[in-house]
């Protein structure tokens, strides 16, 4: 391979630290944001919050990359940057499976915590803020650091509609040389090494927070 | 915006067809990944790290790279190697052997969820090694996962789209060659979407009654 394809590669694996890092700050904004208007006293709100859930999960990832990247700019006017079109398909079905992790572990921290609070006079606010979540974040570590590889292997998706991550790059230079085994190969252990990364960081953060309630 | 409902009405005689590949792809990959991962899964409980090992790597791997790639790798590499199989065949295979190293983690953890008296039980019995495996632990330890596994069969079944990408002709890869030739993409993608929603959830239903029946 010559350094000019290298220099396509990096750039690649650029774009992919690029996207994942956006999706994943609007999948966790979108998980909190819509996990906690799953337990919210109002039916209305945790039935709206539900319906966004259940559809964003329930379709492909894929679909929802060609809807956002072919329905949108017809139907709304909206042509979107292709690194953004893709962290807002990637954002809003990685954060639909997010809300999940965050409602559970928010039902996990135990009633009488909640209890406590409404019996010492705090706010909703006060108590989802001081009470709740502390204990929450947590236990949502491990589950999160689940969902961020997925995300990641998520990422790859986009090359589909030719936008120039890792996955593209590869194809491209596969082309340039006419042989697959090589490229692919390469292609694989970045991502592997993303991925190992993302683990153990997540792991570093787990112990954090933990030594932080204990 | 506007809808047309005529193109929707011309694009449903290629989204069954598009629907039966996905379901074909989706049956054989879950074939296969059930199947895979209880052999991983057993090989995991070799006792010589000379299996383990190797066995942990191979797994790790295939799980932390995304399966576009792997589709890519067996795509294109294997052809090179001088093994060409049909693109929906490459498809069903990377996709089983991709969800093989979920469904692995799945088995291991039914395996170990089997309480330990059950072990015990059937040394004290006598019974060899083959044997308390197919009459003691398996038939536990598979009632136990069937849950797990069902919800795997679901993030398959959404991620069957990828197979657009080697060429086979599923249900996006039929809305988008019925939107290109066409330039109408609205309707087919919205379909397709819809579709996704409502077979999922009708296999989710379809899940909890087989869940209902095995797990008592």
């Amino acid at each position: 391979m010559t350094s000019g394809l290298w220099e396509l590669v990096l750039k690649g694996t650029w774009t992919t630290i690029q996207l994942l890092v956006l999706s994943a700050l609007l999948a966790a904004a979108v998980s909190f944001a819509v996990g906690i208007a799953r337990t919210h006293r109002l039916w209305v709100v945790r039935f709206l919050a539900g319906l966004y859930t259940e559809v964003f999960r329930g379709t492909s990832a894929l679909v929802m990359i060609f809807w956002v990247f072919f329905v949108l700019p017809p139907a709304f006017g909206w042509q979107l940057v292709p690194l953004w079109a893709g962290t807002l398909a990637l954002g809003l079905t990685y954060g639909a499976y997010g809300t999940e992790i965050v409602r559970g572990a928010l039902a996990a921290v135990d009633p009488a915590q909640q209890e406590g609070g409404v019996a010492l006079g705090f706010t909703p606010g006060q108590r989802l803020r001081k009470i709740l979540l502390p204990q929450a974040v947590p236990e949502m570590v491990p589950p999160f650091s689940n969902l961020l590889v997925e995300l990641l292997k998520g990422t790859a998706l986009v090359s589909v509609m030719g936008m120039g991550d890792l996955a593209f790059s590869g194809n491209l230079v596969r082309l340039a040389l006419q042989e697959s085994a090589h490229i692919y190969t390469y292609v694989l252990l970045v991502y592997f090494v993303i991925a190992f990364l993302l683990t153990r960081l997540m792991r570093g953060l787990e112990h954090h927070l933990k030594a932080g309630v204990r | 915006m506007n809808w047309d409902w005529s193109a929707v009405g011309d694009f449903l005689p290629y989204f069954w067809k598009g629907l039966l590949v996905t379901l074909q792809v989706l049956a054989l990959g879950s074939l296969i990944s059930f199947s895979l991962g209880l052999v991983w899964a057993l090989l995991c409980r070799v006792p010589t790290r000379w299996v383990q090992w190797p066995v942990g790597v191979v797994t790790e791997f295939v799980r932390n790279t995304p399966l576009l790639v792997q589709l890519f790798f067996l795509f294109y590499v294997l052809p090179e190697w001088g093994l060409a199989f049909s693109a929906p065949a490459t498809g069903v295979v990377a996709i089983g052997l991709h969800y093989s190293t979920y469904t692995m983690q799945v088995y291991r953890a039914g395996i170990e969820a089997v309480p330990a008296g059950q072990w015990e039980a059937a040394t004290a019995l006598n019974l060899p090694r083959g044997r308390t495996w197919r009459a003691v632990i398996l038939p536990q330890a598979l009632r136990r996962v069937v849950p797990a596994l069902g919800n795997y069969v679901l993030s398959m079944l959404k991620d069957t789209p990828l197979l657009m990408a080697i060429t086979v002709l599923e249900m996006l890869g039929q809305a988008r060659l019925f939107s290109q030739e066409r330039f109408q993409f609205t309707e087919p993608l919205t379909v397709i979407g819809v579709a996704f929603v409502v077979v999922s959830y009708l296999a989710s239903l379809l899940l909890r009654t087989l869940e209902r029946r095995l797990v008592r």
